[in-house]
């Protein structure tokens, strides 16, 4: 190659990655947003979530060309799971046109961002976590903790510690020790464990470890000492195998400590290595690649080259399954709005009331290619959560298998003290209630 | 330590008042009329706050000597404590909240500057790191200092003094522009005046001003005392004006040290170069992540991106360290000085 026809190979395809990275201006594109972090503490988390999300959008774009006729686009800011540079990455890609719904997988990040989107009227999705009374969509009409809140999440795994017992009756006079992260999200928690302890006769200890939770010799000495039934692991990224390895070392039992949901990839339990061997955890998502839409993006988008995971074998891991039901649910809620609003570009408002009515029993889950993937989602306008159902599965060395049925938390129990969070919040802020037919009333440009 | 300040009686001074009331002007009139909300909430509000917080830990480090490692802890005890204040005083105007906010701050201050008395220099930085860890332990302790939320994370009410409300992304701005000016000038006026240089005195040689007849104890606790309630101001901006929405996980080690920097970088024992440190800091990481993902977008995920721009970062700053350890205020008065003089000699 001379030199000449280098630097025209070099021309090329540098104009080849700028018209790549400006695309068509006049094309019908729904855009997300994507809020990711693939350095930091949570790097784990953030590469395989946002890679599943968008291996399933580029599975829509190259399979279906996008949602009726709608091309998916979307762009990544690294927020490195920090608030300050999420609020950046939120003033610098609001800007972009068509923005769909915005999903930071950030609790603290997620919180500084209600006012802002609340504001913009888009829709913020906080899939697994976030701020639990914005289930009630009488007070937070853009936020969407979508199937599963903590409460429920909470309420779900005393539920399983109950089954294990052998019926809620027995939990009576058990201990239950919390080991949470030291952060909003690892905080969510702490009354509502308190109050199913006083309904169920468990006493509770909860013990904190600041983030990001490299040394928790002392707590485990704690625990050791309180001699708990059962420990409930709410980690985050390198707490979890510390948290394991830890329990080995000073002889609890692996067992008898439940993870709840952000302590349930394999990222958490293979660093531990044969200390994670028996640990439970909670899921809403089942792990591993036979799902027809995991194998799908497999032959699809891997086949294209355009897979996001670099280490492929990461493929059906919880996180990246975690990333692909969070696509279906954005990329459904887009597709219910769009049979009510047109087959075109929706406003974040347009794809709210797409959320707001967004329903998949188990049967369209199958229809998807998700059977078993995860069960079901009921979202309506005052119920942002959407009444997911849960399991657990547990760890056996090398992968995950799961260890109980589809068990629902007690939404009836939740409801009410969630609504009397909400209502506070409303007070404090000074919101009025929203009714259904503010809910119906939707800004179309 | 550096020189105070440098004069320049060779060159044709513009009187001082000249570039700051330009820069106001500026400021208040045009910017609120171009600037988009990007410009506000993601450079502007958080370059206001943090530069106030830099001339605060000036006052402290670059004019009093005493170097600190707490700024963090002070912000945060003034965004909680005036978060309780307007929470629960009721009837209490919204800077009457900010101003005892800077008050407790001052108060902590005080407490944990007291070691000041005893130790010096990297000693004192690490006795201040208490203050770091103590207030951020106690603010996720209680949750009494949160409103008892959940998560111990607080939200910013409304930002309105006597009437008038400070919606919006300009709103804020202007609001924080306003404190800041203020607080910058009242800064400006304490360390030209003798509080400041006893300030001065006891850095250069503690002994020495001590023989002099200037009370050591007192006035470095008065440095302690009136850096953090200007920290604190600080930390009420970065909550209530900035994010709107704090935890004390937001105040770490990480931001004290980013406060550090700020100081260094910009130029010790100056008000003016904490502003341009905290420029530096806030814009320079976003125009690398701007330029790095124009030209490298597609050929790299976010977090190599990303990456690779920290270690950009690192490395002019070491760079800058060893070309010019006097700061950015050193480096624009020289650029200033040499344009006079071509500007002279033509």
């Amino acid at each position: 190659m001379t030199f000449l026809s280098t630097i025209k190979a070099a021309a090329l395809s540098a104009a080849m990655i700028v018209s790549v990275a400006l695309p068509a201006a006049h094309a019908d594109e729904q855009y997300f947003p994507l809020q990711s972090y693939r350095v930091g503490p949570y790097a784990a988390g953030g590469t395989g979530f946002f890679g599943g999300f968008i291996d399933y959008l580029n599975l829509i774009n190259i399979r279906d060309g996008g949602v009726n006729g709608v091309k998916l686009t979307w762009d990544e800011c690294e927020t490195q799971y920090e608030v300050e540079r999420g609020v950046e990455c939120y003033e610098r890609q609001k800007s972009h046109a068509g923005a769909a719904a915005w999903n930071p997988l950030s609790v603290g990040i997620a919180y500084a961002m209600i006012d802002r989107i609340t504001a913009d009227k888009v829709p913020l999705i906080t899939v697994n976590h976030g701020r639990t009374d914005s289930t009630d969509g009488r007070v937070f009409p853009y936020v969407f903790p979508l199937l599963l809140n903590p409460y429920s999440e909470t309420s779900g795994i005393v539920n399983y510690i109950a089954s294990k017992e052998g019926g809620i009756d027995k939990l009576k006079g058990k201990k239950i020790v919390v080991l949470y992260h030291g952060s909003p999200y690892g905080k969510e928690t702490i009354p509502i464990y308190e109050l199913l302890a006083q309904k169920y006769g468990f006493t509770v200890q909860q013990i904190e470890v600041p983030h990001p939770g490299n040394e928790q010799q002392s707590q485990w000495l704690t625990i050791r000492r309180a001699k708990p039934d059962f420990v409930v692991l709410r980690g985050w990224g390198v707490m979890n195998p510390v948290a394991l390895k830890t329990a080995v070392k000073v002889g609890y039992p692996v067992d008898h400590i439940v993870g709840n949901v952000w302590s349930n990839s394999e990222e958490d339990v293979i660093p531990a290595g044969d200390a994670a061997k028996g640990y439970t955890a909670i899921t809403t998502q089942a792990s591993g690649n036979s799902y027809p839409v995991v194998q799908e993006i497999v032959k699809t988008v891997y086949g294209a080259g355009k897979g996001n995971l670099e280490d492929k074998s990461r493929i059906g891991s919880v996180y990246h399954n975690l990333g692909i039901v969070n696509g279906i649910l954005n990329v459904e809620a887009i597709r219910v709005a769009q049979e009510k609003f047109g087959h075109r570009t929706l406003t974040g408002d347009e794809v709210r009331w797409g959320f707001e009515h967004l329903k998949l029993d188990p049967a369209k889950v199958e229809a998807l290619g998700a059977k078993d993937l995860f069960h079901s989602i009921n979202v309506s306008w005052d119920n942002h959560e959407g009444e997911g159902y849960v399991t657990f599965q547990q760890w056996d060395g090398k992968k995950w298998n799961v260890v109980s049925d589809w068990i629902a938390p007690d939404w009836a129990l939740l409801r009410p003290i969630i609504e009397k969070s909400a209502e506070a919040y409303a007070k404090e802020k000074g919101i009025k209630l929203r009714t259904a037919d503010d809910a119906n009333a939707v800004t179309t440009n | 330590m550096t020189a105070i300040t440098s004069s320049f009686s060779s060159a044709p001074v513009l009187p001082k008042w000249i570039v700051p009331v330009l820069l106001l002007a500026f400021a208040y009139g045009v910017v609120p009329l171009i600037g988009s909300s990007y410009l506000f909430e993601a450079i502007l509000l958080p370059f206001l706050a943090l530069s106030l917080a830099g001339v605060g830990l000036n006052i402290l480090t670059g004019y009093a000597g005493q170097v600190s490692l707490g700024s963090a802890a002070f912000m945060a005890t003034g965004a909680f404590a005036a978060y309780n204040f307007n929470l629960r005083v009721e009837g209490l105007p919204l800077i009457g909240s900010i101003f005892l906010a800077g008050i407790v701050a001052a108060a902590i201050g005080i407490v944990f500057g007291l070691p000041s008395l005893r130790l010096k220099g990297f000693y004192l930085a690490v006795s201040t790191l208490a203050a770091q860890f103590f207030v951020q332990w106690a603010l996720t302790k209680f949750s009494w200092f949160s409103n008892d939320s959940a998560s111990g994370v607080i939200d910013a009410p409304k930002l309105s003094i006597a009437g008038f409300a400070f919606d919006g992304a300009v709103g804020r701005y202007l609001f924080a522009l306003t404190i800041v000016t203020l607080l910058t000038f009242l800064a400006y006026r304490l360390v030209t005046s003798q509080t400041g240089r006893n300030f001065i005195a006891i850095r250069d040689n503690e002994t020495a001003a001590r023989i002099i007849g200037i009370p050591v104890l007192k006035t470095k606790l008065l440095a302690f005392a009136i850096s953090s309630f200007i920290i604190g101001v600080a930390g009420v901006i970065w909550a209530f004006a900035y994010l709107r929405t704090v935890e004390p996980d937001g105040f770490d080690l990480d931001r004290s040290f980013q406060i550090l920097f700020i100081i260094i970088i910009g130029g010790l024992a100056s008000i003016r170069g904490a502003f341009f440190g905290a420029a530096l800091i806030v814009v320079f990481p976003l125009a690398l992540s701007r330029l790095g993902g124009f030209l490298l977008g597609d050929v790299f995920d976010s977090g190599v991106l990303d990456m690779s721009q920290r270690i950009v970062l690192g490395a002019l700053i070491i760079l800058f360290l060893i070309l010019e350890p006097d700061g950015l205020v050193a480096l624009w008065d020289r650029v200033r000085r040499r344009l006079l003089f071509a500007w002279q000699s033509t």
